[in-house]
């Protein structure tokens, strides 16, 4: 029952790791076979093409421990310097942690409450709007086996999973053979929404072409054929999709035992966001008068599910919550890491396992690059390289072993593949929480002279 | 080695037969020991206690703060949160929010700061065992532990099904080891796996599990009678079916009935006791009286309320048919989740108001069992917190426990039929101190089979409360003077001194490895995860302790 069991050395230098997880996206597959050569991955039995590329294309670089203003540094001093830099700011953001560990992610969490900075994950540009929709309607939902065991109709709504989520057809939505699903496939029903005919395509009996930033509409229009309410035929010019197609769909949503619409950024992140997700959620819910649906965001990062776990459980909010007054405050928008940073906020950052400078507006990057900001980086990304401490990490998953969370909240453990000479971001984080405790606690003791004890 | 003294307070420790005796408790290495022979031994620490009431730590034996559930709540009500009071960060404890879903930090702290010292989770599907560890990990001070749902599970029913008792009993000892859980849980026994595949629910504990081809009764007796064989600490612990429902104390009965022969524990029995209708909210009725008769008369039963009090919380379940039940009832937004071949889940917002009927009602009917039960050893306190109210509610029903007059004056504010349609305002019994530390402290122990839980004699764990008496009863239970945890004064005077772990408590009960074979067949047929991947591994428990099966 310990991660150990599961590696066998099968020959001199030469490691088979079962079971072992993948965490390039939010599928989290369990079931890898990784063939270990060395500090090398050569083989991936089960894994998916984006699988293939990230355990094959992790190799150790030849980096130093951690750079200090762009100078090579050993990780004690860069742990000094980290600590000092976020103990000095009034206004500190974390940000990222949607590719580490839950124990990483909690020890961040730590570190931003002792220093009363903000914290903020990948989610708030990524589902966020989702994350908005459940706080308002809720969400009816379920775990991917039961997707494999029940569902006999399955909408992907504004996303393209033969990509991006490359196995969940085969693993979890299609394909299987489940316990109330024996045919696989000849017993589910499969539609794809979308405003262009992607890949996934190939793989549903129906194509729904919405049209741009039309999504709302389409989902409105399907809560009110639930309902039993009658449309204008004008439905086709507004969505794109004709009425007749619609009640052919929904005839079919309501016929089914158990239905499950799967959705991507395609839904939050277009004209409507987190009202787009609000419908498709709602009209899930709306379906169980009838039968019985889940609805379940497509989530892309590894484990972005965990940290919105854990920022949860630590703070009792999902992202964007504001620590600086000592005690959680919530308020996406405000207190999110793009917002923040494009508003000049922020005057230091910790990014952990992600790269904003790469992806985040041009205001957002200009303050950033301006602030001193530490970083946790397998690679020496744009982020890591504006960083003030950028320190090279070992790779969750590979190197490391600890815990993710799947896209449907389910905890996997990880089997790492062999060792890296560098520091998993639980240790190096462990270490700035540590120096950070000590200057506060030294600090804050009262002067036994002074209180007469 | 360290020491402490806690002298001249008055102590009720029920368990050791001790009812408001003055004396002193020695705690060394965290445990309580003998007093020292010599007079003038003398400690590290010594707190004096003169004046003060004494007694064992607090146990809550039913609860939701750990896991998938509660931390879907969380995420699900800022409009609560933004309102409560917050935890606010300090020298030494972290910050956190509260409300009646408090984050784990706050949780942790604000049992501490009742006095409580351990608590159970009541509901952790299987397959989210290690999300409620990690959650645990981050709930300081108390000790603590989670109940396994396997009531509508798929192996259990079809273990049960095919007249399997062998392979049942591996199964649920080898799910218990494999969770690092603290007892076997039924939520809802077959109606919620009849919700997952389709809709609907069972209405009583002989409808058949579609499917499954199995009852609520055959699951009730076969997971009570393997727990007994298994030889765990706790009996099966049972959300019956129907809850909430009016009309219900029929099921509840003959859910009681069916136990006969075997030791159980009905959990939040408050709101599986209603008269009336089904279909007809309006005739809403108490039916508490024959029902604590039954458990009196019962020595095989224990019972937690899950008393409900007045005011805005959440309600969160693994029975999902419930969850869609009180989205209808209160058009509020709702949770669903469905685990995979173990498990369902629902979340709803829910205000208790004292101007309801229904509300009142159910908070009478709370109160009745508690006035009802004779023997107060069989009886443990609990809001089944949240989803009657916070545990944070603990002193004021204390206080309701204590006082008639303060009962009375609640229900004259009530709608007038309350007390036609239950027994409350005819009820004179008031608790004293030492019956408030067994249905707190006391009978949780002894009902979880915790020997070195709920009791201050020589070997328990060093958790003491002690309370400056006060004649606002509420108020005294509130603000502890003390609290103290494994030998350390955590709490002085509504402050947290330390902050620290807590222990998590779990069994390991045997089972025949070469019934694996069959469970990792059917496993790796069914999940979606690994089969060696699914059981938690030790390093997600921080300080843990196996409690010993029989």
């Amino acid at each position: 029952m310990s991660t150990t069991e599961a590696a066998t050395e099968t020959a001199p230098g030469l490691r088979v790791v079962q079971d072992a997880t993948c965490t390039f996206c939010g599928c989290v597959c369990d079931d890898m076979e990784l063939t270990v050569e060395g500090d090398r991955i050569t083989k991936a039995k089960n894994a998916c093409v984006l699988g293939k590329a990230w355990f094959f294309n992790h190799h150790v670089e030849d980096r130093p421990e951690a750079l200090i203003d762009g100078q090579p540094a050993g990780y004690e001093q860069a742990m000094d310097r980290a600590a000092e830099i976020l103990l000095s700011a009034r206004f500190p953001l974390t940000y990222g942690l949607s590719d580490t560990t839950t124990e990483a992610q909690r020890v961040a969490l730590a570190i931003t409450d002792w220093i009363g900075g903000i914290v903020d994950t990948t989610t708030s540009v990524c589902h966020g709007p989702s994350g908005i929709a459940f706080q308002g309607v809720g969400e009816v939902t379920c775990s991917l086996g039961e997707v494999k065991n029940r569902a006999d109709y399955v909408i992907f709504w504004g996303g393209n999973p033969a990509e991006s989520h490359p196995r969940h057809f085969t693993k979890y939505s299609l394909m299987p053979k489940g316990e109330f699903v024996p045919n696989g496939r000849k017993d589910r029903t499969a539609v794809l929404i979308d405003v262009r005919k992607t890949k996934s395509a190939k793989a549903a009996d129906h194509f729904l072409q919405v049209k741009p930033r039309r999504d709302f509409e389409l989902a409105w229009a399907l809560r009110a054929l639930a309902r039993g309410v009658e449309l204008d035929p004008s439905i086709e010019e507004t969505t794109g999709i004709s009425l007749e197609t619609l009640e052919e769909i929904m005839d079919g949503m309501k016929k089914a035992k158990f239905g499950v619409i799967l959705f991507g950024m395609g839904l939050t992140m277009t004209r409507g966001k987190h009202l787009n997700s609000e419908a498709v959620l709602a009209l899930a819910r709306d379906m169980n008068e009838h039968t019985r649906w889940s609805a379940k965001p497509m989530r892309g990062h590894g484990n972005v599910t965990g940290a919105d776990n854990v920022v949860s459980w630590s703070t009792g909010y999902p992202f964007g919550v504001h620590l600086g007054s000592g005690f959680p405050r919530f308020n996406p928008g405000e207190f999110t890491a793009s917002d923040v940073l494009a508003r000049g906020e922020a005057d230091a950052a910790l990014i952990i396992a992600s790269d904003p400078m790469s992806n985040f507006s041009q205001p957002a990057r200009d303050h950033l690059e301006g602030i001193p900001s530490v970083v946790l980086d397998p690679k020496l990304s744009d982020t890591a390289r504006t960083a003030s401490v950028a320190f090279t990490t070992s790779t969750y998953g590979i190197n490391t072993g600890g815990t993710v969370y799947r896209m449907d909240d389910v905890p996997i453990p990880l089997r790492p593949a062999f060792d890296s000479p560098y520091k998993s971001d639980l240790e190096i984080l462990r270490g700035i929480e540590s120096r950070i405790r000590q200057r506060q606690l030294a600090e804050s003791l009262p002067d036994p002279a002074a209180s007469g004890a | 080695m360290s020491s402490l003294r806690i002298t001249g307070g008055t102590i009720y420790d029920p368990a050791n037969g001790i009812d408001g005796d003055v004396g002193d408790i020695w705690i060394v290495d965290g445990r309580i020991v003998e007093a020292p022979a010599e007079p003038d031994a003398s400690a590290d620490r010594t707190l004096d206690a003169t004046g003060l009431v004494v007694m064992p730590g607090g146990i809550d034996m039913h609860c939701h703060i750990a896991g998938p559930k509660v931390n879907t709540a969380r995420k699900m009500i800022p409009e609560e949160k933004r309102t409560a009071e917050p935890v606010r960060r300090t020298r030494l404890t972290r910050s956190g929010s509260g409300g009646s879903v408090p984050s784990t930090f706050a949780t942790g702290y604000l049992y501490a700061g009742l006095g409580y010292t351990t608590a159970f989770d009541a509901a952790v599907p299987p397959l989210a065992a290690r999300h409620a560890h990690e959650e645990l990990e981050d709930t300081p001070i108390i000790d603590k532990g989670f109940y396994v749902m396997m009531g509508n599970n798929h192996y259990v029913m079809k273990q049960l099904a095919a007249g399997e008792p062998g392979r049942l009993k591996a199964y649920i000892a080898w799910l218990l080891q494999s969770t690092k859980g603290y007892a076997a849980k039924l939520v809802n026994p077959g109606g919620v796996e009849v919700w997952k595949s389709g809709g609907g629910n069972v209405h009583g504990i002989d409808e058949t599990v579609d499917h499954f081809n199995v009852t609520p009764r055959q699951i009730i007796q076969g997971v009570a009678s393997t727990v007994q064989e298994l030889g765990l600490p706790h009996p099966v612990h049972i959300h019956c079916n129907n809850l909430g429902l009016p009309g219900n104390h029929a099921t509840t009965m003959d859910t009681m009935k069916s136990l006969e022969g075997y030791r159980g524990h009905l959990t939040h029995i408050q709101f599986h006791s209603y008269d009336g209708d089904p279909d007809d909210q309006s005739t809403f009725g108490s039916r508490v009286p024959e029902l604590s008769e039954y458990v009196n008369s019962h020595e095989n039963l224990t019972v937690d309320v899950g008393q409900v009090m007045f005011a805005n919380t959440t309600s969160m379940t693994g029975d999902g048919p419930l969850g869609y039940y009180l989205h209808q009832v209160t058009g509020r937004k709702w949770f669903s989740g469905d685990t995979e071949m173990e498990a369902g889940c629902g979340i709803v917002p829910i205000v208790y108001k004292q101007k309801s009927l229904v509300h009142a009602l159910q908070w009478a009917i709370g109160l009745e069992w508690y006035l009802m039960v004779d023997d107060p050893w069989r009886i443990a306190m609990s809001t089944d917190h949240p989803n009657g109210g916070s545990f944070q509610a603990y002193p004021e029903i204390i206080s309701l426990l204590m006082d008639r007059e303060r009962r009375l004056e609640v229900l004259a504010g009530a709608p007038a039929a309350v007390s036609d349609r239950c027994t409350l305002k005819d009820l004179d019994r008031e608790y004293s101190l030492n019956e408030i530390a067994i249905i707190t402290r006391a009978a949780p122990a002894r009902m979880l089979g915790l020997a070195h839980k709920g009791h201050l004699g020589p070997g328990a764990d060093g958790d003491v409360t002690l309370y400056s008496p006060d004649d606002d009863i509420q108020r005294m239970f509130e603000l502890p003077r003390y609290v103290v945890s494994r030998g350390e004064v955590i709490v002085d005077d509504a402050q947290i001194m330390r902050d620290t772990r807590g222990r998590t408590l779990y069994v390991e009960p045997e089972y025949d490895p070469d019934a694996v074979d069959d469970i990792q067949a059917w496993f790796e047929k069914t999940y979606s995860i690994q089969f060696r991947n699914y059981p938690v591994g030790d390093h997600y428990l921080q300080d843990p302790l196996v409690v010993p099966t029989s």
